[in-house]
């Protein structure tokens, strides 16, 4: 267990260290969320109509950011080796360095989610299933974007190959994400969709570890 | 008989006959079946429009066949290290990508008149085909930006068997969010079951795309198999 | 038979480009496949003709 906590907290050391950890990433989110009345005029009506949508759009893209650093820094200077014949199997490395990836850029965007949102236009009162939806897309976004990551090592391209590998892949959790937030926002039943998000992620959770350790071993060989 | 096809001499010899063979089915098979779509009379609903599901349709079909052929190649690749396989993974998915752009197109121009928009998003089967699409594009893109061949085609199988994996979430998912917006998704026209006078030829030109496919992609492995030979004959004459 | 499979009537703008795409997607697929096929074949009998002697 100690090798474990040992892991997670150099893993959240480095992504916080990295880009300058959350504020980078949220810093994005509202400057990209603020573009759309900008494009789209102040009529709140039709801000808040979309509202809902664009925050979990914005937040997708805002998820990609600091995605290439998950795996190249140790992968360069040859710590990724070291991980690999470590005492822990290379698939929990990877889920650890996600969960990582989470905690520093994944939660502090869920918690801006809401404000962002209802600066939109969207009710106060959608503003827990927003933060519910964003923090468990989050995590798919996080495993689903160190695949992306793990793979791209091989290419020292990451970057922008990283979001095209990755993109169509989050289009589940973004429909289900999007759907409850709709649904709560407009009275219906929700609990499906939120349901669907959390199933979702508890699956990229459990699976993605074993395609990033194949796609890191890939790039090391 | 797969493991008739394991053995690369094997593969050539069967591939010499069988992809032509399989082009003039396909052409037999196409050429009736469009014969008699495009003879089959106005539908009550689409009009002479109709005349393009023959086209769109089985181009959808064949595109969702082709990442399926992505993914079991790529799956075979990975577990037997084989690398014919690798080698059919490679060759699908340009084919697979020209086919998701013909449903694509095909499928705009025929919503165009039908519902006055050229993209449908209430359409699940045309939204599942763009993710497609990106899937293929992604496919390939990571293939070409890693140098090395062996680290690109491991690389290029994971993302394919992580996206074959995903791939029926996401048709779920287009689905499943078609019905919560009941009231702005768009009724397939003539409804669930087809006439006869349409699902004949539909069948037949399905039938034929599919026959296409497997023929071009015969073809394509031949190519990439005297690819790779002609590269490491030519690496043996600079080495000598 | 003929006149019928060629009438489209008003929709004839939408019906005919997509057929006409259709016929440029198989053709690009199947010359960029044949070319593809007969380039790297000859390649590789070219290179086993110049290594025999």
């Amino acid at each position: 267990m100690s090798v474990l906590t040992a892991l997670l907290r150099r893993e959240l050391a480095l992504a916080w260290a990295r880009g300058g950890g959350a504020l980078l990433a949220v810093g994005f989110f509202v400057a990209a969320t603020v573009m759309l009345p900008l494009a789209l005029g102040p009529a709140p009506e039709r801000l808040a109509a979309v509202s809902g949508g664009v925050t979990w759009v914005v937040l997708a893209l805002a998820s990609l950011l600091s995605l290439d650093r998950m795996f190249e820094r140790d992968f360069e200077d040859g710590a990724l080796d070291l991980l690999a014949l470590g005492p822990l199997p290379l698939e929990m490395v990877s889920a650890a360095k996600c969960l990582a990836q989470w905690t520093v850029n994944g939660a502090p965007l869920a918690a801006s989610a809401p404000f962002v949102a209802v600066a939109l236009g969207a009710r106060l009162t959608t503003a827990p299933m927003i933060f519910a939806a964003a923090a468990l897309g989050g995590v798919a976004f996080a495993f689903l974007g160190g695949t992306g990551a793990a793979l791209a090592l091989a290419s020292r391209r990451g970057g922008v190959l990283i979001a095209v590998v990755v993109l169509p892949l989050l289009t589940p959790p973004v429909i289900f994400g999007g759907a409850a937030v709709a649904n709560f926002t407009a009275g219906l039943p929700w609990a499906t969709a939120i349901t669907l998000l959390a199933a979702y992620a508890l699956a990229c959770v459990a699976l993605t570890p074993f395609a990033m350790a194949a796609a890191c071993r890939n790039a090391q060989s | 008989m797969f493991s008739a096809l394991a053995n690369p001499l094997r593969f050539m010899a069967f591939s010499r006959w069988a992809a032509p063979l399989l082009g003039v089915l396909a052409t037999g098979l196409i050429g009736s079946g469009l014969w008699l779509g495009l003879n089959a009379p106005p539908d009550y609903q689409q009009g002479e429009t109709v005349k393009i599901m023959f086209i769109h349709v089985p181009a959808a079909w064949t595109s969702m066949l082709a990442y399926a052929c992505l993914g079991g190649a790529s799956f075979v690749s990975l577990v037997f290290r084989h690398a014919l396989a690798d080698a059919a993974a490679k060759a699908v998915a340009p084919l697979g990508a020209a086919f998701t752009a013909i449903a694509l197109i095909t499928g705009s121009l025929w919503g165009r008149p039908m519902w006055g928009a050229w993209w449908v998003w209430g359409d699940a089967r045309l939204v599942s085909v763009l993710v497609l699409l990106l899937l293929f594009v992604g496919y390939m893109a990571l293939r070409a930006s890693i140098d090395d061949e062996a680290r690109g085609a491991r690389a290029a199988e994971i993302l394919a068997l992580v996206g074959l994996i995903n791939l029926p979430i996401v048709k779920f998912s287009v689905e499943w969010w078609n019905t919560l917006h009941q009231g702005e998704s768009i009724m397939r026209a003539g409804g669930s079951t087809l006439a006869p006078v349409y699902l004949t030829p539909l069948l037949l030109a399905g039938a034929g795309y599919a026959a296409a496919f497997g023929a071009l992609w015969l073809e394509r492995i031949r190519a990439e198999v005297w690819r790779r030979r002609a590269t490491s004959l030519a690496l043996r004459a600079a080495l000598a | 038979m003929i006149g019928q499979a060629l009438s489209a009537g008003k929709y004839a703008a939408f019906v005919w480009p997509a057929y006409g795409v259709s016929v440029l997607g198989f053709a690009w697929m199947i010359v960029d496949t044949l070319a593809r096929a007969h380039r790297w074949r000859r390649r590789v009998d070219r290179l086993e003709r110049s290594k025999e002697p």
